[in-house]
């Protein structure tokens, strides 16, 4: 589920609010996303691969982290900011990462695997 | 109120709505697209990656192909049907390597490998292209019921804008629905928004279901997450907590081992027999399948982690709405379906794996039903605007007796009945007829007092869309007394020659099954 908005990072773009599909985010007083309905995530990372300045982390359980995860911690998370954008390759200067994608190998493979009885 | 008009609503943004909105759109049609959440990220295809069924125009090669997995989805496909999604799926990817420019892989040669989409790229510039066709996009827009004129036709849809806080009716001559199959919010990659809203509606206007009875995919993810990739799984070996292997389990046809087990007791996993060429092909093809792991200090080639099974009903089982002519039209006039919304069962019949067929029969079923409903709301001349209409919402926007809230109990006392792997994985006819009389009572409570005020409407009439779902599934389940496809019956392990032949499901306070009329449908 999302935990942290970087409101260092945060450039107040809306763009989370807007494209997040299952509604998770209001704008909050000071202008930055609140996390107002983490309930409805969906853990589909999309807001990370959206956000052009990579100040979301979305971590990687269905449910909540507990109070004092290191999932909940900006400072302990530095290096994840922004992978997941790095990797589809969207944002300046970088190639998409479908120009990579290699399913159609693992497409190949279950078509002419042996199946388990 | 916010209201307008076009040709052609379409409901639902994921692939099938997206590619039915250009070809309306180019077909001369005023469009309007109203999703539940965003148009490019909504979605089980947003957020994954997935195979396509692209086979080259080569007679040989197509008839691989096709017959690859007839066996599979206990022969209930149909070759006309399969013939041409696999053309139209051929046209609409090149298609998308041309006007939408997406950055596809190249070969050796130089030449792109056209057999694969990620969903964000894919899903990002459908978007643009959908408003390149001067498609107007109703964001966090879930359609909420179906309009209807005086002789039952299909006249538009009301909905409710849920970050304005308004509702909203469109006046169409033809409705697309591509809302998506029904994973009963298990939290399974992108599917939260898919909860059946479609069927529901259809069924509210008089329309019938198909397949229901394949309805218990179930994926591979690691516990407590929500990356569900199966393919991937084909290369694991999945261990009891002692760490002895435990034997038959595996991504495919040994799922039922780890779902038994899972019941009792934890299943570990390894991704233990993938190359390191594997390995790194991996982390191309789905990027979001690493985050999990990366992200808790697992190396699945490695390391041992526990793994669980997400329910993922219809969005890959095979059940849905019913269609009834070759532009993906349904029973009812003026209304159309596509995508996950609409039974697979003409290409796959009562099994899908990965995504690769559901890739295809998106792109393509969109693209008929796009043209479909175009061309009928073309044939209204411009009466379409101005048809009375009444509004058909039932259960969770009209109750029958004095209103009450508590959509979350009744979506709980769903859950409780189609997402335990003992209930729809191990089907048993006494299993299968306790829980479908369970959800007869929680249909029965909801259709009388659920009801609530504003944006909450949608959250009611999305617990009464898993609820009419669960039934028809769990009915036309009981009504196929046999195993075949997905639709495993513990009791009636054998597949029944009598019985090949599709199941169609109705009905509302009463929900009914029969065999398809005749023999295999044909595609016009």
């Amino acid at each position: 589920m999302i935990e942290v908005v970087s409101a260092d990072r945060c450039v107040q773009c809306d763009v989370c609010i807007k494209v997040c599909p299952t509604d998770v985010f209001d704008r909050g007083p000071d202008g930055l996303p609140a996390i107002a309905r983490q309930g409805d995530c969906q853990t589909c990372f999309m807001c990370e691969a959206h956000c052009p300045t990579d100040a979301l982390y979305v971590a990687p359980f269905s449910g909540p982290a507990p109070a004092g995860s290191p999932h909940t911690d900006e400072a302990a998370l530095a290096g994840a900011f922004g992978e997941y954008r790095r990797i589809v390759g969207w944002g300046r200067g970088r190639t998409p990462g479908s120009r990579a994608d290699r399913n159609h190998i693992f497409t190949e493979r279950l078509r002419t695997a042996p199946r388990n009885p | 109120m916010n209201e307008l008009t076009a040709d052609v609503l379409v409901a639902g943004g994921g692939p099938a709505g997206a590619w039915a909105a250009v070809k309306a759109a180019e077909a001369g049609a005023s469009v309007v697209l109203a999703d539940k959440g965003y148009l490019g990220t909504s979605g089980a295809t947003a957020s994954a990656g997935t195979g396509v069924w692209y086979v080259e125009p080569e007679p040989a090669a197509r008839e691989t192909a096709m017959a690859s997995r007839e066996g599979l989805g206990g022969h209930l496909a149909d070759r006309e049907w399969m013939a041409r999604v696999l053309d139209q799926t051929y046209a609409n990817m090149n298609e998308l390597a041309e006007v939408s420019k997406y950055p596809f892989p190249v070969d050796g040669d130089g030449r792109q490998i056209r057999r694969g989409l990620q969903g964000p790229e894919y899903m990002r510039r459908m978007r643009v292209r959908v408003r390149r066709a001067g498609v107007r996009v109703l964001d966090h827009s879930p359609v909420t019921e179906l309009l209807a004129d005086g002789s039952g036709a299909v006249a538009g849809a009301a909905g409710y804008h849920v970050r304005e806080d308004r509702p909203f009716s469109v006046r169409a001559g033809a409705v697309v629905l591509a809302t998506g199959g029904c994973a009963f919010l298990s939290k399974a990659l992108g599917c939260d928004v898919n909860t059946g809203d479609g069927a529901l509606f259809a069924a509210e206007a008089g329309a019938e279901l198909s397949g229901m009875e394949f309805s218990n995919a179930y994926a591979i993810a690691p516990a407590f997450t929500s990356v569900t990739k199966t393919a991937f799984y084909s290369f694991a070996t999945f261990y009891r907590s002692d760490g002895s292997v435990l034997e038959g389990a595996g991504s495919r046809r040994g799922r039922s081992v780890i779902a038994r087990t899972l019941l009792s007791e934890p299943v570990l996993c390894r991704i233990d027999r993938a190359t390191p060429e594997e390995q790194r092909a991996m982390r191309l093809a789905q990027a979001n399948f690493f985050l999990p792991f990366d992200r808790q200090g697992i190396d699945p080639f490695t390391d041992l982690f526990p793994v669980t099974l997400l329910a993922e009903g219809t969005v890959r089982g095979t059940g849905g709405i019913r269609i009834a002519g070759a532009d993906c039209s349904t029973t009812v006039p003026g209304l159309f379906a596509a995508g996950d919304a609409a039974t697979r069962e003409l290409i796959c019949g009562g099994f899908t794996g990965g995504g690769s067929h559901n890739a295809a029969w998106a792109m393509s079923s969109g693209t008929w039903a796009g043209r479909g409903a175009a061309r009928y709301a073309a044939g209204l001349g411009g009466r379409a605007a101005a048809r009375p209409v009444r509004a058909l919402g039932e259960a969770g926007v009209r109750p029958s007796g004095p209103a009450a809230g508590g959509h979350a109990e009744h979506v709980a006392a769903v859950q409780a009945e189609v997402l335990p792997y003992d209930k729809n994985l191990l089907r048993t006819g006494d299993r299968l007829a306790a829980a479908l009389a369970s959800l007869d009572g929680t249909w029965r409570e909801l259709r009388g007092t659920l009801r609530e005020d504003g944006a909450g409407v949608v959250r009611a009439r999305s617990a009464a869309a898993m609820a009419a779902h669960a039934r028809w599934m769990y009915n036309a389940a009981l009504a196929r007394t046999e195993t075949r496809g997905m639709h495993k019956r513990l009791d009636l392990p054998e597949q029944d020659p009598a019985q090949r032949r599709r199941l169609v499901t109705g009905g509302l306070d009463e929900v009914w099954t029969r065999p398809e009329a005749g023999a295999l449908a044909v595609a016009s």
